[in-house]
């Protein structure tokens, strides 16, 4: 009975042939580790988000007058509202810290490097839309920082000569921050950005699977194959790597569960403190921080001085990462047969990140620039100083089969 | 080697850089904080800070966002019970807490309109509400009467003084480099008693708060006991997932 209407099926459309090429004889690493978790749970999140954001957006209002009221009204009156609400802010918080892992995990292991240069480049785009993405929600509960935070990043965009002022005019479809430019964000966070989002995602995972994934040894597991034509390091995506990255699902939803049962501001930030005030175009917060997953680059835009060359700074540090598999001249891949200069550069700037994030939330003070100063100094460095540092540094030799011990 | 040298100087940065905000609050530790030590799981002093707060807040603040019956369920009285001693005469027990005062009105007798309090406890936090209906203090500059010391300015008369009695600030000064005085605030005093001793004031004012925080996410307590339940069955589906992958992994070699 199944049977036949599987057959049915792929009669007239490639369902076992996609299962087969995609899932089940998708050959992948057998020494995949840690970080590997962090794709499929951005996967999970990113579906948490657009289910989410569906029930939320059947009680929200996208007015000034109304927008603010709305969330009060989800989190007080609708049936479970309150748990949807903040399932959906807790999950953008959580889309940047496995994104975050996830990207750091390529570093590690240069999975930039060819032949995954595209799959590199989709997986920078969908950060670029994921940065969007949540910029443009976060105006949505129409609260003071949700107002102010809206208002100094667009401001950045007058910091290009020559249109600045117009450009910034046309972001908001006003001369300030109000009901039409809540109405286009709106639009944008629902339906263009999620768009561009799933996409990218599936031009990711098309590129993912054309080359194959990646692993912790940097070794093409494609060229040891046995005779049946199966790599001898890969093993089944399915059941192998479903059933382990159930285990890691699990280990997320828990530390996601005690977030929102029992801290869903997290002290402040995932929820800003300052957007329980509704928005008020007289009066600023104490004190305005983006929220933490842009504070790095906040960081770096407040250290520089000159406003229109912090703000190209700041763009430059979230682009340059695309440029990194031409930047890294390196002859290997992984962190493990890497020399000690990557090691140095590649660890300092994982510090200078992380650091960069921590000033970003704080108010400004001289001691604080001047550390925000060092650190962008540092961030940079990785980046521009790649092309020598991995060229001259002393590698060890990478074998031909992957490293695994079995359980 | 000399990597080992940066690698120890970027630690030693990072350390230093840790310690910053310590220094930071010894600079400005003047700011006066006292603790909430309020528990919104207290039903007992919830009731107590609705009674509160529908008698000295609602007349010029409102909490629109906050329902009286969702109130009445949440904090264990009954409707019969909400109606005789929340409820303003006339109003449906479904409407939200609205006051009789209009945002006009207020603005022309305060100098501000008095904000919506139904999430103050959220965006200032329980400590600085429960501080600041403890700041009051007589200064006959002001048109009041009074001032705040944890909003100094402030336009709001300080409601509760028949409760509390009057406060009255001490200050110490010091002489700076310049030749300026500057003022600290030392301690509050008593001037005239009021009604209630300083022990029970600060109990009415923790009620209050209180209530405050409760609704400011009326939901709060229902969400922690539902937490544990969820995270109960995710370690028990993770014990099983992990189980399930061992199983699996068996055969890779």
């Amino acid at each position: 009975m199944l049977s036949g209407l599987t057959t049915w099926i792929d009669e007239r459309f490639p369902l076992t042939a996609l299962w087969k090429s995609q899932v089940s004889e998708y050959y992948a690493p057998k020494n995949m580790n840690f970080w590997y978790y962090f794709g499929s749970l951005a996967l999970v999140v990113l579906v948490i988000q657009i289910l989410s954001g569906l029930f939320l957006t059947m009680n929200y209002k996208p007015s000034s007058a109304d927008a603010f009221g709305s969330v009060e009204y989800i989190m007080r009156d609708v049936e479970w509202g309150w748990l949807i609400r903040y399932i959906h802010s807790t999950g953008a918080s959580a889309f940047f810290i496995v994104v975050y892992l996830h990207m750091f995990r390529a570093l590690l292991y240069g999975s930039y490097q060819k032949p995954r240069e595209l799959l590199w480049i989709f997986g920078m785009l969908i950060y670029l839309a994921l940065m969007a993405e949540a910029f443009f929600g976060y105006l949505l509960p129409w609260g003071n920082m949700s107002y102010w935070g809206a208002q100094v990043i667009v401001s950045l965009f007058g910091a290009v000569p020559v249109v600045g002022d117009s450009l910034t005019e046309w972001i908001r479809g006003d001369f300030y921050i109000s009901d039409v430019t809540l109405n286009r964000f709106f639009a944008l966070h629902v339906v263009a950005i999620p768009f561009a989002l799933v996409f990218l995602v599936i031009a990711h995972l098309m590129a993912l699977h054309e080359v194959g994934s990646n692993n912790p040894d940097g070794v093409e597991i494609k060229k040891v194959k046995g005779p049946d034509g199966i790599p001898l390091d890969g093993i089944a995506f399915h059941p192998y790597y479903t059933v382990k990255d159930m285990v890691g699902l699990g280990v997320f939803l828990i530390l996601f569960a005690l977030v929102i049962f029992f801290a869903p501001t997290l002290g402040g930030y995932f929820l800003e403190n300052a957007n329980f005030d509704p928005a008020n175009s007289l009066q600023t917060p104490p004190h305005i921080a983006p929220v933490w997953y842009f504070t790095p680059f906040y960081a770096i835009l407040r250290a520089v001085p000159s406003k229109p060359l912090g703000a190209a700074l700041m763009g430059i540090a979230v682009v340059l990462f695309v440029f990194l598999p031409w930047l890294d001249r390196g002859k290997v891949k992984s962190i493990r047969y890497r020399g000690p200069l990557f090691k140095f550069f590649l660890y300092s700037f994982a510090i200078s990140f992380l650091a960069l994030g921590y000033l970003g939330l704080q108010p400004p003070t001289p001691a604080y620039t001047l550390a925000a100063r060092v650190f962008t100094v540092v961030y940079f460095a990785f980046f521009l100083l790649m092309p020598w540092y991995s060229s001259i540094d002393k590698t060890k030799p990478v074998p031909t089969r992957v490293t695994y011990h079995a359980h | 080697m000399r990597i080992d040298r940066h690698k120890k100087r970027i630690l030693a940065f990072i350390a230093a850089l840790a310690a910053l905000p310590a220094v930071g609050l010894a600079a400005g530790g003047e700011a006066h904080v006292e603790k909430a030590n309020n528990d919104i799981h207290n039903q007992a002093s919830l009731q107590r800070g609705a009674k509160n707060f529908v008698n000295y807040c609602l007349a010029c603040h409102s909490a629109r966002y906050v329902r009286y019956n969702r109130v009445a369920a949440d904090i264990g009285l009954t409707e019969q019970q909400m109606v005789e001693n929340l409820l303003w005469s006339g109003e449906s027990p479904h409407s939200t807490m609205t006051n009789g005062l209009l945002a006009d009105d207020g603005k022309q007798w305060f100098g501000v309109a008095p904000p919506d309090l139904s999430l103050i406890a959220r965006s200032k936090g329980t400590d600085y509400v429960y501080t600041f209906l403890k700041s009051f203090y007589a200064d006959p500059a002001k048109g009041t009467g009074v001032n705040n010391l944890s909003l100094p300015g402030t336009a709001m008369p300080h409601v509760l003084w028949e409760l509390q009695g009057t406060q009255e600030a001490v200050w110490e000064g010091h002489t700076d480099a310049q030749g300026n005085v500057q003022k600290h605030f030392k301690e509050f005093t008593l001037a005239s008693p009021g009604k209630l001793t300083p022990e029970e004031y600060d109990a009415f004012v923790r009620d209050t708060v209180n209530f405050l925080e409760y609704i400011g996410e009326p939901v709060q307590a229902r969400r922690q006991a539902l937490g544990y339940w969820v995270i109960a069955f995710l370690v028990f589906f993770t014990l099983l997932a992990y189980a399930l992958k061992k199983e699996y992994w068996k055969d890779v070699k």
